[in-house]
């Protein structure tokens, strides 16, 4: 069983990305989403802070202090793209209309619950940004993570332990060992790893699961 | 004649009293006025509530101002980042004050106020720890949170040119919270790169109007001052 490493995931979740569909892709591991999306297929990348439109990482020597990333990292325009002030940017999102966005997470509800903002470690200082409120406003929040803390538990749960980003926001989950749909109707998977079983797989996600329609 | 511009951004900033609520526009350090706020710690205004998305990126712009210790309390979104060293040690060490909103409800509670709204019902947050407490409704069969407006007495702001009755165009990404900001203050103070002549500006593409900014002051970009 080769559980995906975090490339295979970011090409797994640009597969689901249709033409055409507006996306905001979240800080960190989901950025990684947009170097697999084919050239061939349109897709249009919002960033939280005002642009629509973004293009890749620019040549060394041609960063722009004034065109960066919701990661503050610079980016670059394509040609169609525009800029907007933060409270049109977010009424894109809360607006319902950016099609798909991808988050990371720190645990998702069977239902849907999403908690990626604050872990409460004593310390620790709380910062959420634009989490909030793209979890709840994209026409479809898509999470991407391993299945696993590196101390073995389980991310996916029945319901969050740590304080919670957004109420069952969250429609479908990218991981290293399957692809899982959450929801009123709790988890089911989707598709999963060569090797793996249904039971396996219950095993080391800890909560019930059934197999999605059409799944095998 | 109207004419906004002033001289110098010590002069922008002098009436800036111990005490007053500035919105500082900027994402990270884009868009980030860090001359006015360079002027604003020379005038030794303190105890000053901030409202920035960020709490301060390394050595400049809020991040000084808050080394200066001239921040009681900074209201913003994203406060811990790999170079927020500076609020880092303030926080910890009890010496500053957070509260922390959702950036989405930061800028339409900004815009609330220069909208002259009561409040807003927003759907980011509701059932989170930042909503606690706070009113809900359900509309429409969707749960939503009462949030009231954010306003300031002044609000430090960047843009690219702007003219003498303080309609403003923007750069690129260093847009961002400047148009609410502006609109939200009751002296909104903008530095740009240059101040053109009235009739310049093509109308079809200001982003804000001048009857949002009460002065405007010409500074060269970093990037000019740094190569």
């Amino acid at each position: 069983m080769n559980r995906l490493d975090r490339k295979a995931m970011a090409a797994r979740v640009a597969r689901d990305i249709p033409e055409g569909a507006y996306v905001n892709l979240g800080i960190g591991l989901p950025t990684r989403v947009a170097d697999f999306l084919p050239l061939d297929r349109e897709v249009i990348l919002q960033s939280e802070n005002g642009l629509l439109g973004m293009g890749p990482a620019p040549a060394p020597g041609e960063e722009d202090p004034d065109l960066i990333n919701a990661g503050k990292e610079p980016v670059t325009l394509l040609a169609g793209g525009a800029f907007f002030h933060h409270a049109d940017s977010f009424a894109m999102m809360r607006g319902g209309h950016i099609d798909i966005c991808v988050l990371g997470a720190f645990q998702v509800s069977v239902h849907g619950d999403l908690a990626n903002w604050h872990t409460d470690a004593p310390g620790a200082i709380p910062a959420v940004g634009g989490a909030m409120d793209l979890a709840i406003g994209a026409k479809r929040t898509f999470v991407m993570m391993e299945l696993l803390t590196r101390g073995g538990a389980s991310k996916l749960v029945e319901s969050c332990s740590y304080p919670l980003t957004g109420l069952a926001c969250v429609s479908r989950v990218y991981t290293d060992h399957a692809v899982f749909d959450v929801g009123p109707q709790g988890a089911s998977v989707v598709e999963m790893i060569d090797g793996l079983t249904l039971d396996a797989l219950q095993d080391i996600a800890g909560v019930p699961l059934r197999l999605a329609v059409g799944a095998g | 004649m109207v004419d906004k511009s002033v001289d110098s951004v010590s002069e922008a900033v002098a009436d800036i009293a111990d005490g007053s609520s500035v919105m500082i526009g900027g994402f990270g350090t884009a868009g980030m006025p860090d001359e006015l706020i360079e002027a604003l710690i020379e005038h030794g205004a303190g105890n000053l509530t901030i409202i920035s998305n960020n709490a301060g990126n390394g050595e400049t712009g809020v991040a000084a101002l808050i080394k200066a210790g001239r921040v009681r309390k900074i209201v913003c979104s994203f406060p811990r980042q790999a170079d927020s060293h500076h609020f880092d040690a303030r926080y910890r060490a009890d010496e500053i004050e957070l509260e922390l909103v959702p950036q989405g409800n930061l800028a339409a509670r900004i815009q609330a106020a220069g909208a002259g709204l009561g409040g807003i019902f927003t759907p980011t947050g509701y059932g989170t720890l930042l909503a606690e407490g706070k009113e809900t409704r359900r509309i429409d069969g969707r749960d939503y949170v009462l949030e009231y407006p954010i306003r300031a007495d002044f609000a430090l702001i960047k843009g690219r040119r702007a003219d003498r009755w303080g309609n403003l165009v923007y750069r690129k990404t260093a847009r961002n919270f400047g148009p609410i900001m502006a609109m939200a203050a009751r002296t909104a103070i903008a530095q740009v790169e240059e101040i053109v002549p009235l009739g310049s500006l093509d109308p079809e593409t200001i982003v804000t109007p001048g009857i949002f900014v009460q002065r405007v002051v010409a500074f060269a970009p970093s990037a000019a001052r740094a190569a």
